[in-house]
């Protein structure tokens, strides 16, 4: 068979046709999607349109071909096209399903697929070699891995957006630090409740003090707070490229490694692994001996926003800040998966000195979403313009994210713009920590 | 399939970045909002100006190309589905607001200016464009004014055709018009104008339109009025017309249609009655108060077991989005649902509501009922399967006998939808064999060869709505 057939295939035995027609194509989804708006309403780049090419190799009326690939790539997979949809069209669902197909049915050249086998089973499963993010990086320029990826087109962007990309990275904490870290933090006062705490991959290695510093939030709300030591990746990156098996290992690992804590909740700060993990019923649906334990984890994933707020966090602790503007962009997941977007937003309200400006479309991503803005630069570069144009428009001097990925695009942002100077990013963690401690 | 000639001059009109006829483009510009509609085009064209589109149509009237203008595609009636083939016709790239004129209360716009876009940039300066449909947050001004499209304003207020102040249209032979302007005043000859207005792209490419603009009313309230039983709710619309109020919305909902919308929406809509009217009044607060008392007190007496004034505009806002989002809400429950557009004389709303539900039980299918309520236009939606072919006979079959029923209630086959291809095999129950006739005069006169949507309005046999081709 050839690849093509071989797609469209997979596609008949795995999308889920009644998903694919309760799209009732009212396109209500439309204006929510950040790639329809910077195609100039391209219908093919909207999520009616994804969905209607999906159906459309499931009803054999196109062929998968590389035009149907490039624009389930140029999606964000940042489902704001989701809560918007009438009909309750799980969009996202889909688009995994149908980039897990053409990925495993792709014969990729070899250049694409050694990158491809080094990001997604060599490193980022693998916490320890991540911890060396930096000779990773070295060994990929040194290899001849980086030349041979230059030569073919799909990648040819990423050393510039890279070198770009690396003024913009806090320094990584050396090993000993990340070695001597604690697994256990007691609550201040009275434990109230004991929290599983999820690390993530990004978060824990270039953001460490991010972590530290939302660890000692939930200390000061009043949390026990327990680092599970066998977590692992959570498979976002995995599930949205299209290696939903790799993914899948993954969950489990996790859903072992947490089932071993008696905790209340399991929290995180990074929406972009928060959304794999509420979704890790979803992604083990076909296996009934894992689906009570997937489930039983999903419930108690949260944001440490939520926790904070229910933990009367803004009760129990004083917040201010020296006078700045503040403006707050939304995770994509975090608000459209796990559904969290007025914690963060009360979170900061309350901090003294400082005025809050909401930018206006703070919903519509910006552009980093994974790996996208490495593959799809030139689209993830023009959202992030548009973005910084409305950061602008609020005159804020800083700008809070809620997930590692986003914080990057963020910093990237303000260096494109040159306004390094007046502006900054930072996660939610580390300016409410910030606001506890400033007095 | 286009011939390489005319793709080439295509091109030449337009750049090749605006041309596209992969099988990707073709596929996603091969449906609208209609169920069991698809068909694809030879190509999509995005022309830039007027110049461009009046170069297009001479070269498609010379070589005999079918064109489907297209707005979002959110039409419910087939009325872009290029069942003919030929090339379809975008206006995203023609969508600026060129002029609000404060001075004499218009607004020129471009045909591909989002309808919500619209409202918000005129109410900005204190002007109101009151036809809201439903789906004004993605429908353009061109798809609005082609169907004629109406809104939950619509009773107080009419519909698109009440503020298409003037068009320029370019016609099927590249010839290009002007009709009316910005005059409150013009009777030179023919309205051209409104013969332009809901004849769904198939006389001539709107280019630009004038809008009028009204004052925005200074306040608005918004009442929930919840009924045991849907004859009670369908005599109180009677009843408030007849006393004499005219609502700026007076809206419809049944008891499936709220539940549904209520998982959606979450915004404390009633789930355990048979009918909800949802009402506004806007206009100065003495008027609004002294209405919406007395409307408050004829539901009362009509039977309705709650009746409550929305506290705050947020939640006044958060009702008219939730009855806004009706019926894709409505989509959730069944994989195909078919939504109709049957209207009659408002006196007749109860006997319409009851014929529906008799006629539902009497097929075996499942209809729910929403609509614009003080207008007489409701939207019977059948949840069905498109999958089960003998169950959508059995929806065929209702739907035909629900035209009819309307029909002879003195009402029509679509209040704001439009024809397009899918009713097209009911025109002549409203219009008879000689109004179809004119019609198609009409149609022939401007366009000889037929390339303006062929196939829509004017069916060409008795061909029923179950079709998906290919
Ligand atoms: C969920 C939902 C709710 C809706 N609610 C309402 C409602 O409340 N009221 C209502 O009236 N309708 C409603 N509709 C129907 C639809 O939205 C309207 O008919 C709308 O006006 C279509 O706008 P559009 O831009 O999508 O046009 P399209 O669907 O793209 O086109 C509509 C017609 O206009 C023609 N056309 C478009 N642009 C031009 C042009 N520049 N020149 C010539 N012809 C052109 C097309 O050929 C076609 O015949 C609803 C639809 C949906 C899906
Ligand atoms: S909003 Fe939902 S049903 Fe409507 S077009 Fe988008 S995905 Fe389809
Ligand atoms: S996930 Fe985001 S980018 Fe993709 S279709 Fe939905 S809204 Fe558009």
């Amino acid at each position: 068979m050839t690849a093509t057939k071989d797609i469209q295939q997979a596609f008949k035995e795995r999308l889920d046709y009644d998903e694919l027609m309760n799209c009732m194509r009212c396109g209500f989804c439309l204006p929510s999607c950040p790639t329809y708006g910077q195609t100039n309403q391209y219908e093919a780049a909207s999520p009616r349109g994804r969905i209607a090419l999906m159906k459309g190799v499931v009803d054999g009326l196109i062929e998968p071909d590389e035009s149907v690939e490039k624009q389930l790539n140029l999606c964000l997979g940042c489902r704001a096209c989701e809560p918007v949809c009438p009909s309750g069209v799980k969009y996202g669902h889909l688009l995994e399903e149908a980039r897990d197909i053409i990925q495993q049915k792709k014969r990729h050249k070899w250049p694409v697929k050694a990158l491809r086998h080094m990001v997604f089973e060599q490193l980022f499963p693998h916490k320890e070699r991540l911890k060396n993010v930096h000779s990773l990086l070295a060994f990929y320029q040194r290899s001849g891995l980086q030349k041979a990826v230059q030569k073919t087109n799909i990648l040819n962007v990423l050393p510039g957006n890279l070198a770009q990309m690396e003024k913009t990275l806090p320094p990584v904490p050396t090993k000993k630090e990340m070695k001597e870290r604690p697994f256990l933090f007691e609550a201040e006062g009275t434990a109230e409740r004991t929290v599983a705490f999820f690390t993530g991959c990004l978060m824990d290695t270039m953001f460490m003090e991010t972590n530290n510093a939302t660890i000692a939030l939930l200390q000061k709300a009043g949390c026990k707070v327990v680092i599970p030591e066998v977590q692992t990746c959570c498979g976002a990156l995995h599930a949205h490229g299209g290696e939903k098996d790799q993914a899948k290992k993954l969950a489990k690992q996790n859903i072992m490694a947490f089932e071993s804590i008696q905790a209340d909740d399991i929290v995180l700060n990074a929406g972009g692994c928060g959304a794999l993990l509420v979704e890790y019923d979803h992604l083990l649906k076909d296996e009934p001996e894992w689906k009570e334990r997937a489930e039983a984890f999903a419930a108690k994933v949260k944001d440490f926003s939520e926790i904070l707020l229910q933990q009367q966090f803004v009760e129990k602790q004083k917040l201010s800040l020296p006078s700045q503007i503040i403006t707050y962009q939304d995770s994509c997941h975090l608000r459209n998966v796990m559904k969290t977007s007025s914690a963060p937003r009360k979170l900061i309200q309350v901090i003294n000195g400082s005025v809050f400006n909401e930018m206006e479309n703070a919903d519509h991503c910006c552009g980093s979403a994974g790996i996208y803005n490495l593959t799809e630069q030139e689209m993830s570069m023009q959202i992030l313009d548009y973005k910084m144009e409305k950061v602008k428009e609020t005159h804020a001097h800083t700008i809070v994210t809620a997930n590692p990925g986003c914080l990057i695009q963020m910093k990237l942002g303000v260096v494109r713009e040159g306004v390094e100077g007046s502006v900054r990013a930072v996660h939610l963690a580390d300016l409410l920590l910030e606001a506890v401690e400033s007095k | 399939m286009l011939n390489e000639r005319t793709k080439a001059k295509l091109v030449e009109v337009v750049g090749s970045a605006n041309f596209q006829d992969s099988s990707e483009a073709r596929l996603v510009y091969s449906y609208d909002a209609t169920p069991n509609f698809q068909s694809l085009p030879d190509a999509v064209i995005m022309p830039e100006d007027k110049d461009q589109v009046k170069r297009i149509l001479t070269i498609c009237n010379e070589d005999h190309v079918p064109i489907v203008p297209r707005g979002s595609g959110t039409n419910l009636s087939a009325g872009t589905c290029p069942t003919q083939g030929g090339i379809v016709l975008t206006f995203n790239r023609m969508n600026k607001i060129l002029e609000i004129d404060e001075d004499n209360l218009t607004v020129t716009v471009q045909p591909g200016v989002i309808t919500l876009d619209l409202i918000n940039a005129v109410e900005a300066k204190g002007l109101f464009y009151p036809p809201d449909p439903s789906s004004m947050k993605i429908s353009t001004i061109g798809g609005n004014i082609n169907e004629c499209s109406g809104g939950l304003r619509g009773l107080k207020y009419g519909v698109t055709k009440d503020y298409v102040l003037g068009l320029e249209v370019v016609l099927a032979n590249g010839d290009c018009i002007k009709t009316g302007g910005k005059l409150a005043k013009d009777v030179a000859g023919y309205d051209l104008t409104n013969l332009f207005v809901g004849s769904e792209g198939t006389l001539g490419v709107v280019t630009e339109a004038v809008l009028k603009l009204i004052p925005i009313p200074e306040t608005k309230q918004t009442l929930l009025a919840l009924f045991e039983d849907m004859d009670a709710a369908a005599k109180t619309v009677s009843a408030i017309i007849a006393h004499k109020i005219i609502p700026a919305t007076l809206e419809f909902l049944d008891q499936p249609t709220c539940e549904v919308v209520e998982d959606f929406a979450q915004v404390g809509l009633p789930t355990d009655v048979n009918a909800v009217l949802l009402i506004e009044q806007d206009g100065p607060p003495e008027v609004v108060n002294r209405d919406i008392e007395m409307i408050s007190r004829i539901c009362r007496e009509g039977n309705a077991v709650s009746v409550k004034v929305a506290a705050s505009q947020a939640e006044a806002e958060a009702l008219s989005t939730a009855r806004r989002s009706a019926l894709s809400a409505l989509a959730r429950m069944k994989p195909t649902t078919i939504l109709e557009d049957a209207t009659v004389p408002r006196s007749k709303i109860s006997k319409m509501v009851k014929a529906i539900n008799e006629i539902a039980v009497k097929y075996n299918v499942k209809i729910c009922t929403f609509g614009h309520a003080g207008d007489g236009n409701l939207h019977p939606t059948c949840l069905t399967d498109a999958r089960d072919e003998e169950e959508l006979q059995r929806v065929e079959q209702a739907f035909e006998e629900i035209f009819h029923k309307a029909i002879e209630l003195g009402g029509t086959i679509t209040g704001e939808h439009g024809v397009g291809e899918m009713k097209a095999p009911y025109l002549a129950l409203k219009m008879g064999g000689e109004g179809v006739a004119a019609m198609k005069a009409i149609k022939y006169a401007l366009d000889p060869q037929g390339i303006m949507n062929p196939g829509k309005i004017f069916a060409k046999d008795t061909r029923k709505r179950v079709v998906v081709r290919s």
